[in-house]
């Protein structure tokens, strides 16, 4: 038998790393995403996380996984099904069957497959693989528990200590296959456990010795080559859509000259935006953990009244909680950014996992008229982008704004190309200058925006608040104010169109067969369906929306050139429903998924090409 | 405008819009007591900020020639707490009801109090809902019959004093719409008090719950039922002033008559508003009629940690030694690499 490894070449691989939530499944999924992401591979992550925190361990509810997809081409999703699962006990191996390629392999932790973990995890017999009919895998058992203690016996460390390191040997052990160097990884557990020499010394110890087992058993396991992936050329990190948020909202208040201020309360999965801001106490920001969502946006509000630039942060139940506050910064006309990380709803329902069904919230769940900016954003790193358009929004029009990712790209990650701030669009809020001419209600000809004065500033005192108004800011009960300040409020956010970009289509730009029209966080699955299915000679171009009110100018010129219109989206068909209400005069296919996952290829791939059997038929 | 902004009378503080209030109402006085208090404290008018929930009572934003912001029901805890924390330099004011502040608006309310934000809050108790028309509010005692208690509600009501006590509140008074002079002088304290400062007004509502301070505020009776409460000064009352409180064997408040039963001035309570301990500030709050005379003035006032001075505080102290000065800074830190 030949010791040397099989060498394969791939384009791209995506690999899941999976096993109990305290396993470390999510720090080895990261550094084996960040080293790939230095050797310049384009990569895109998605963990999956148990919904509850203490299920019991070794149970199926309990199993935590980061998959990471990364290649030599533009990768613009996590990858649907793994070339390779690493799992640490029998429950990921029952969690994941589903989502491993056919003949990929599985590299299972043989010493957690005991009689009583395999109980834990449901299964009838001691042979998982023949019970979930994983026949045609290449299956590695590796003592990975046993290996680890072995590694670790001079150490003197406690049994609970040492099998913490196990994740580690799975680390070393991949990082083998892949041909990753362990130089970052090593200095990240350097840095990280700087207090802790012993911690330092014992997880460099074990992944060396990880590796070094891929090496000494190269019979056993392929080795993959995937080549770096030619990347525009500047800085980049690796960023998680939520961090990549507040990042852009950051950028904005800096741009802006405008003090931050953050009102909020924790809910998943858009925790991290408050914690991300509230830890950049060195950029001056204030962020004020309330007492719940209400006091979230109203404390904003507040702020906003003070001057600031000041936005909230939720998720599905929260925004709702945050509707009657919302019609108080439409009727006052306050900058304010709303984020809404949405997830399975309704009420508590999936709240780990994805979903874009807060659109017609967003849209129209408050009462009376009471128009408001959407934005969605479409990949993690472009969350900085939208975030940063949002509040530019906000602050030169003076309007609320809401911007909409969700769980899959708030937890989601991915290289960012570092911007600089010279390069960034100006920001110049619709700021109150002279006090002479000073009135609440006075609005800019062009933008219908009024004007942004605050208590401080001399000679600027007046009243705002959620009665109806008149220029002077006094209470109005005239019929025909009303109804004008209604028409002023809509078409002021109507007019957000003139700076927003039109619409770029992806493919077939003269018009053709079919149009994938897409919002928010599908874009990654939208882009790389269709650009199979055109590889594949089928005619199909993709509208990818970032902009959802005010739509982009040119969305009906665009849609008037396609036969067929397939709106895509994980929910029951909101976003068709609103443009139904837009244009009319097209008809709407819709792909809907309610299942608090992404779409992945295949689905949309065959869906696509039932329409071209559909329509070729008649 | 004015040339300086801190020199102002009582009409540079009006707007020009007409007020609304039914004639009679206690709201008048009052309104017209904060505008004495801010005349007093000759802060620029430009830093005065009035923020309202909803309500009768929170219409007052707009009678005022500062900053107003009238929000949303129940909600002008958390505005103003917004507004309090982005810029501390500001005079902020609290105008709420009782429905406003101990219903819809009871979580934010106590949670203001438990951070101790420099915020004034005119708390106007009339015991009802004055702007739905008559309706019990948290306020009301049992039994009281409104509109949506037509056989006498089956609840009791909070004592905002005690509330307020309960989250750690550094601050409460009480007094009474028609007392203009002595209202002023409390919400002049109240405005000095760096923390959240809670001054419940018994205020009347003259069309849905007419005279239901009377027992309390009617003039025949008021030296009796009244004890104004003076820092280091004995918790005296009555006509001839010779009514006392002291602290009975049992450990409680008990009235007493200078001259009787060996009874002395020296046995009578001097009132100490800045003591930390809450115990007698508790038992002043609970005093009711007809065993007690109802204590008014400045019933509560102790330094403690003031939120918004701590929040700017922690980001002086973070950003001293901190390495990211700007947002490039952070963009371009941790784990970057290059592409050529
Ligand atoms: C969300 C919401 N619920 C209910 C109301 C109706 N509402 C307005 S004021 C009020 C009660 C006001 O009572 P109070 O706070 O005691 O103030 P007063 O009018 O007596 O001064 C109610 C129930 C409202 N405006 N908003
Ligand atoms: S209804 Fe009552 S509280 Fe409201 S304005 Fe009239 S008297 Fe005042």
């Amino acid at each position: 038998m030949s010791t040397e490894a099989k060498i394969i070449e791939l384009d791209e691989v995506a690999i899941r790393f999976s096993g109990d939530s305290g396993d470390g499944m999510q720090l080895t999924g990261t550094l084996f995403s960040d080293a790939s992401a230095l050797l310049g591979n384009d990569i895109s992550t998605f963990p999956d996380f148990p919904s509850e925190i203490r299920a019991p361990q070794g149970t199926v509810g309990g199993v935590s996984g980061f998959q990471v997809h990364f290649g030599a081409n533009q990768i613009n999703t996590p990858g649907d099904l793994a070339h390779v699962l690493v799992a640490m006990n029998p429950a990921a191996i029952k969690a994941n069957a589903k989502f491993i390629r056919l003949q990929g392999t599985i590299i299972y932790d043989s010493d957690s497959f005991t009689e009583k973990n395999l109980l834990k995890a449901q299964f009838k017999t001691t042979d998982p693989f023949e019970e979930l009919n994983l026949h045609d895998y290449r299956k590695i058992a590796v003592p990975i528990s046993n290996l680890t203690k072995e590694s670790l016996k001079e150490f003197g460390l406690d049994n609970k200590s040492v099998l913490r390191s196990k994740n580690m040997f799975a680390l070393g052990l991949v990082c083998w296959m892949f041909n990753r160097p362990l130089d970052y990884i090593e200095s990240f557990i350097k840095k990280k456990f700087a207090k802790k020499p012993t911690v330092v010394e014992a997880n460099l110890k074990v992944l060396h010795d990880g590796f070094n087992y891929g090496m000494n058993m190269q019979h056993m396991t392929p080795r993959y080559v995937v080549n770096p992936a030619p990347i525009e050329k500047g800085t980049y990190r690796t960023v998680h859509g939520n961090q990549a948020t507040a990042w852009g909202i950051l950028a904005a208040a800096e741009k802006a000259k405008k003090p931050l201020f953050i009102g909020s309360y924790p809910i998943t999965p858009a925790t991290d935006i408050l914690q991300e801001l509230a830890v950049r106490k060195d950029l001056g920001v204030k962020s004020f953990q309330a007492e719940d969502e209400i006091a979230g946006i109203c404390t904003t509000i507040g702020a906003s009244f003070a001057g600031h630039f000041a936005v909230t942060s939720t998720s599905g139940p929260g925004l709702a909680l945050k509707s009657e506050a919302m019609g108080l910064a439409v009727i006052a006309e306050l900058p304010i950014v709303v984020i809404n990380v949405q997830r399975g709803g309704p009420s508590t329902g999936l709240p780990t996992k994805t979903e874009q069904s807060d659109l017609l919230q967003s849209l129209y769940g408050r009462n009376g008229e009471s128009p408001m900016v959407v934005l969605a954003a479409s990949s993690p790193s472009d969350s900085f982008y939208y975030a940063y358009m949002a509040s530019k929004i906000a602050m030169e029009r003076m309007t609320p704004v809401i911007l909409l990712t969700d769980g899959f790209l708030g937890n989601g990650s991915q290289p960012m190309k570092l911007p600089r701030m010279a390069d960034l669009p100006e920001i110049t809020p619709a700021q109150a200058l002279d006090a002479e001419t000073y009135l609440p209600y006075k609005r800019d000809a062009e933008t219908l925006a009024r004007e942004w004065a605050y208590p401080g500033m001399k000679g600027f005192e007046h009243r705002i608040g959620g009665l109806e108004k008149g220029l002077d800011g006094n209470v109005s009960h005239d019929p025909a104010n009303h109804q004008k300040m209604c028409d002023i409020r809509a078409e002021k956010v109507a007019r957000v169109a003139d700076m927003i970009p039109e619409l770029e289509i992806y493919g077939n730009q003269e018009g053709g067969e079919i149009l994938l029209v897409g919002w928010g966080g599908t874009h990654g699955h939208l882009l790389s369906s269709a650009r199979e299915l055109r590889s594949e000679g089928i005619d199909v171009s993709l509208a990818h929306f970032n902009y959802i009110q005010p739509l982009p100018k040119n969305t009906e010129q665009i849609f008037s050139k396609y036969k067929k219109i397939i709106v895509c989206e994980l929910n029951n068909g909101q976003f068709a429903l609103y443009l139904r209400d837009q244009f009319p005069q097209f008809s709407y296919a819709q792909m809907n998924k309610l299942q608090g996952l992404p779409f992945t290829n295949d689905e949309i791939k065959s869906r696509v090409q039932k329409e071209m059997e559909g329509s070729l038929s008649c | 405008m004015l040339e300086n902004s801190t020199q102002y009378t009582i009409k540079d503080l009006k707007s020009p819009n007409e007020i609304r209030w039914c004639p009679g109402c206690g709201d008048h006085a009052i309104i017209n007591a904060v505008q004495k208090a801010m005349v007093t404290l000759a802060i620029p008018i430009e830093k005065y900020a009035v923020v309202s929930g909803i309500g009768c009572s929170s219409r007052f934003p707009y009678y005022m020639n500062t900053y107003g912001f009238h929000t949303i029901h129940g909600r002008a805890a958390a505005v103003a707490s917004g507004l309090k924390s982005a810029n501390p330099e500001l005079s902020v004011w609290e105008i709420t009801g009782d429905g406003d502040a101990l219903a819809i608006g009871g979580n934010h309310f106590i949670h203001m109090v438990r951070r101790n934000i420099d915020i004034n809050v005119i708390l106007f108790n009339n015991k009802i809902y004055g702007l739905t028309k008559g309706q019990y509010s948290p306020t009301c005692d049992r039994g009281k019959v409104t509109k949506t208690s037509p056989f006498g509600t089956v609840e009791d009501p909070f004592t905002p004093g005690k509330l307020v006590l309960g989250s750690r509140g550094t601050f409460f008074a009480r007094a009474i719409d028609s007392n203009v002079k002595k209202s002023h002088d409390v919400f002049v304290e109240a405005a000095k008090h760096k923390g959240t400062s809670v001054v419940e007004v018994l205020q009347n509502c003259v069309i849905y719950n007419h005279n239901i301070h009377t027992e309390i505020t009617d003039p025949k009776h008021k030296e009796d039922r009244q004890l104004h409460l003076e820092d280091n000064k004995p918790m005296l009352f009555g006509k001839e002033k010779n009514k006392g409180i002291i602290l009975n064997k049992k450990g409680k408040l008990e009235v007493a008559v200078i001259g009787e039963n060996g009874i002395t001035i020296d046995d009578i309570l001097v009132h100490d508003a800045c003591d930390a301990d809450g115990f007698l500030h508790q038992q002043l709050i609970d005093m009711k009629l007809p065993e007690f005379p109802v204590a008014f003035g400045v019933i509560r006032k102790v330094k403690d940690l003031v939120y918004d001075e701590c929040m700017e505080a922690q980001i002086k102290e973070v950003q001293e030694d901190a390495k990211i000065k700007c947002v490039e800074d952070l963009l371009f830190s941790g784990n970057t690499w290059e592409v050529k």
